[in-house]
């Protein structure tokens, strides 16, 4: 019995996959129909002019947004940390029946709060803040699921058997740290009901409906503050957390170096929360505040790098597994999409730059190849490792797989190729003046020419959809149809044909 | 200090959390109230113009169309007088925007009436011929919620002090006063005076007859709203 190895309790981190796979479909499925309405106008009233309300661009572009990033990227945050906080702690959610108590809750309140937040953003609800869309009932929803996350981080650090923390564990930590403090400020709002009218009426109007703390650039100044580091605090620390901890379990190799992770991580940590300001260059903000964001976002590239190059480091010798194995594959180009679009950022984050390209197509193409090829991948990648544990299953389809990853790259390529080349192009023609000093362009004529690049990237996300579909098929029949092992599987995880 | 802190995890997330608050801390609270000063000739919005706002707002028209003119000469070309920072000061939220599928919208009073926003609004391709923008039919059939525009005008007077049925100085010199309704009774009546103004100037039938009603759909208080911004 001592010499055992421990049996760890998955059952919270199953149900968090599951949510993954599903929001995942939800929102990239609406992500492709959108992108398909900016270049086939018609399909706005697809469902008849009665329902256009709800087949609208504008009001399915929040639910897209939201539901990629508090859906999908969310649950596999929370998916892949009721897996590897047990594993790197040496501790099992069993053990503590408080702790899958706290965890399941979590769980269903998140499901409540998720069909919360679809059924208001279709009716119309939204504080119009990108990514902070919400209204306050449903943002108080968020802060309890938070808050529980974060008894389940603290509580099972505090019952842990392993005492120095993994890497992973630092970036989890700094995850939840992050988004709190992010969501707390950005979302501070008065209920418009609390107001009182001279005539001593109370409760007037929608209860949901609220104005936030902030009026005008200061509004601008926290909204960006928290946009940016949502990024951080969401598509990038957690990542980091799961390839640290998945890529050498999947390869078997230790990580390449510990003092480079200290230096990212403190680095990351320190440089990012200032760079939001390059999201506001030549805006009213004051124009110290824009020199700020740009400097950093230049800086940012060392510590985004350090993790980059670690992990890539961490394959040293053993590149023939890239060749082998679709699932190191994932995550090989997981860590070069994060160095490209890493490096992407801080060129478009020069102010000169930014005057290009700044409210144009390339930045929606800088924030997919940071999505689709980084965040996407990598969560894909950790979900292909933990199922053939988690159902103690081999996986169903190593050429499926690999079918799916040369599906999805080819669909990541066409989107930011499409999108650099529309958003460099409108934002020339915005700025064009003819011989005579008058502006050459209308702006008509600079939406009629994106219309190619617009099917273009229509295309290269319908084609990284459906590999997503390919990933969830795959995974359902891991679950189904393949026999069960009779123990813990180490390192490279079995895939069938 | 690492390796110490790698074992004492509430040591360790004080340190992240003071690593991570101070760049908020330095770059947003010094300027805040400064930048939450009007400049002159800034008013807030009337009744029907907020009851707008909000119509904009839940149809996530910002995500398309920024309201913010930036500081070059094809930008003031196109566009008219760059952003000034003031101007914003009765915005809650700030509607800047981040994407520009449609153009800026930050003065397009100026420049577009009602008559061409009503044509726009329910068939962009007839004033555009190849505007990839939709139509939105529903908001001539939808009535504008004046009820949450007027407690919204409320929290702005009572928590933020926004000068309604107060002298705003204008740039000519002269001031000028944004009414605010007493009761909700009487803030109806507001609305629907101002909407008349509107309607007088439409053509759709239905929209015409709901105000003679006494209702007040969408596209009313939206194009109010529209030709606010200047």
């Amino acid at each position: 019995m001592e010499n055992r190895p421990l049996e760890y309790d998955y059952t919270v981190a199953k149900m968090f996959m599951l949510t993954t796979i599903v929001l995942g479909i939800v929102g990239m499925t609406i992500g492709v129909f959108i992108a398909f309405e900016l270049a086939f106008p018609g399909l706005n009233t697809v469902l008849g002019s009665g329902l256009a309300e709800y087949t609208n661009f504008s009001r399915l572009r929040p639910l897209h947004t939201d539901s990629v990033a508090f859906g999908f990227t969310v649950s596999g945050i929370f998916a892949t940390w009721f897996y590897v906080g047990q594993r790197v702690l040496k501790v099992s959610m069993a053990e503590s029946k408080f702790l899958m108590f706290i965890g399941k809750l979590q769980f269903w309140l998140y499901v409540i709060g998720v069909a919360a937040a679809v059924v208001t953003l279709f009716m119309g609800y939204t504080t119009s803040k990108e990514y902070a869309e919400f209204e306050w009932p449903i943002d108080i929803a968020i802060v309890i699921v938070w808050v529980l996350w974060g008894v389940s981080i603290f509580g099972l650090i505090g019952i842990r058997r392993e005492k120095s923390l993994y890497i992973s564990i630092w970036y989890y930590i700094a995850t939840f740290l992050g988004v709190a403090m992010l969501y707390l400020f950005n979302n501070m709002e008065i209920p418009t009901m609390l107001a009182t009218s001279a005539a001593g009426e109370t409760n007037i109007g929608d209860w949901f409906h609220s104005i936030s703390m902030y009026a005008g650039t200061n509004d601008a100044l926290v909204q960006w503050w928290y946009g940016h580091n949502a990024v951080a605090f969401v598509f990038t620390v957690p990542i980091i957390a799961m390839i640290y901890y998945f890529l050498p379990k999947e390869s078997g190799q230790a990580i390449y170096s510990y003092k480079l992770s200290l230096l990212s991580f403190w680095g990351l940590m320190f440089v990012y929360l200032w760079a939001g300001g390059h999201h506001l260059l030549y805006s009213t903000v004051p124009d110290w505040m824009q020199t700020m964001g740009s400097i950093f976002s230049v800086i940012l590239i060392l510590p985004s790098w350090g993790s980059a190059i670690n992990m890539l480091l961490t394959m040293k010798g053993e590149w023939q597994q890239v060749a082998a194995s679709p699932l190191i594959k994932f995550m090989v180009l997981a860590s070069t999409f994060y160095m490209f679009s890493t490096l992407e950022g801080p060129i478009q984050a020069i102010k000169s730059v930014n005057a290009i390209a700044h409210f144009t197509d390339w930045i929606v193409g800088h924030v997919h190849d940071g999505t689709l090829g980084w965040v996407g991948f990598m969560i894909i990648a950790a979900l292909y490792h933990m199922a053939p544990r988690v159902f103690k299953r081999e996986l169903y389809s190593k050429s499926l797989m690999a079918a799916q990853f040369w599906i999805q790259t080819l669909g990541i390529v066409l989107y930011f190729t499409s999108m650099w080349i529309a958003g460099i192009t409108q934002g020339m023609m915005w700025r064009a003046h003819d011989e005579f000093g008058n502006l050459a362009y209308s702006f008509m004529d600079t939406v009629d020419v994106l219309h190619p690049y617009y099917a273009l990237r229509g295309t290269g996300g319908l084609l990284y959809l459906i590999g997503f579909f390919m990933f969830a098929y795959n995974i359902y029949k891991t679950m189904s149809s393949r026999p069960v092992e009779e123990s813990e599987l180490q390192n490279a995880s079995p895939m069938g044909a | 200090m690492f390796h110490w802190l790698e074992k004492h995890p509430f040591f360790f997330a004080v340190g992240v959390f003071v690593t991570i608050a101070f760049a908020g801390l330095i770059e947003i609270v010094p300027n805040f109230a400064q930048a939450s000063r009007p400049v002159i000739g800034t008013k807030p919005v009337t009744l029907l113009e907020q009851a707008g706002r909000d119509v904009y707002i839940k149809n996530s028209c910002n995500a398309c169309h920024s309201q913010l003119i930036r500081p070059f000469k094809a930008e003031t070309d196109r566009y008219g007088h760059y952003s000034l920072s003031g101007e914003y000061a009765y915005d809650r939220p700030f509607l800047w925007g981040s994407k520009r599928t449609g153009p800026d919208l930050h003065r397009v009073g100026n420049y577009r009436t009602t008559e061409w926003h009503e044509n726009h609004m329910k068939d962009p391709k007839s004033v555009m011929p190849s505007s990839i923008m939709p139509a939105y039919p529903w908001m001539f059939t939808n009535n504008a919620d004046i009820d949450t525009a007027y407690a919204t005008q409320l929290t702005n007077a009572q928590f933020f002090g926004v000068p309604y049925n107060k002298p705003v100085p204008m740039k000519d010199g002269t001031t000028t006063v944004v009414k605010m309704a007493n009761s909700l009774a009487d803030a109806h009546k507001m609305a629907l005076e101002e909407a008349k103004e509107i309607t007088a100037k439409m053509k759709d039938q239905d929209v015409k007859d709901a105000v003679a009603r006494g209702e007040i759909p969408e596209i009313v208080a939206l194009i109010a709203y529209l030709n606010s911004l200047k």
